[in-house]
């Protein structure tokens, strides 16, 4: 192949090439959650409602968010909250926590701090005792992100 | 019904960092909690470097009878930590 026509199928494959991740790069920025979402419920639906996650509108630092999770639930015998997941739209590493309750709990509350790498969504994924999935979701400004300096 | 607050000191390192060398700092976090009341688990949670620094914690259990809520947690490195809280219930 001349040096010429190797340049023009590179050039061929460079106009290509884009097409194809940014349409899955768009997919993701739509919904960050679905794979993940997918792989907790096995595919199961996930109704939105009866979980609320209540965090800062705005947080100074990504370091250190504080953040609640509270799911509408009896939690008696019969009905409760099994797990919730919390899910971030945008760290490296997305699952930031699974809590496991039960009948035990009495409330079905938990409340942490999180660290987030830059302004996003925190989803929280509810598995019930009947095996049904619940989610609600918050979007956090961020304005100076964990994970850029070394502290 | 009761409030369970924790607190553990622990850097949660997530493995993005380097130091000043250039040499990464490894993920090192809690990547489990348990707390047993009387015995039995009544709440677990499993990390990732998602949670901050110094991990915090809250929770609620419902106090039946007197006792005591243990709580272990173990990190990415092994390590193993415990505390004892003891309750008393008055009716």
């Amino acid at each position: 192949m001349s040096a010429r026509r190797r340049f023009i199928s590179l050039l061929a494959g460079l106009a290509a090439a884009p097409l194809l991740p940014s349409r899955t790069a768009r997919a993701q920025q739509d919904d960050p959650f679905a794979s993940l979402v997918r792989r907790i419920t096995g595919g199961a639906a996930v109704r939105p409602g009866r979980v609320t996650v209540d965090t800062p509108r705005l947080a100074d630092n990504g370091h250190s968010v504080p953040l609640r999770v509270s799911v509408d639930s009896p939690m008696t015998a019969a009905d409760h909250v099994r797990s919730i997941t919390l899910l971030s739209g945008r760290n490296p590493r997305p699952v930031i926590a699974t809590f496991h309750l039960g009948p035990a709990s009495g409330r079905a509350q938990v409340a942490t701090r999180v660290r987030l790498a830059g302004s996003q969504r925190v989803l929280a994924l509810a598995r019930l005792s009947d095996g049904s999935f619940w989610s609600g979701e918050a979007e956090v400004e961020v304005t100076e992100s964990a994970c850029l300096d070394a502290t | 019904m009761i409030e369970v607050r924790i607190a553990i000191q622990h850097p949660m390192e997530t493995g993005f960092r380097y130091e000043l060398g250039g040499r990464p700092v490894p993920k090192n976090v809690i990547n489990s909690l348990v707390a047993r009341y009387n015995g039995a688990e009544i709440f677990r949670v499993e990390m990732d470097s998602g949670i901050a620094a110094n991990p915090y914690l809250q929770f609620h259990t419902v106090a039946r009878q007197s006792g005591e809520i243990e709580f272990s947690w173990v990190d990415d490195a092994g390590n193993r930590g415990a505390e004892r809280a003891a309750i008393s219930v008055t009716d």
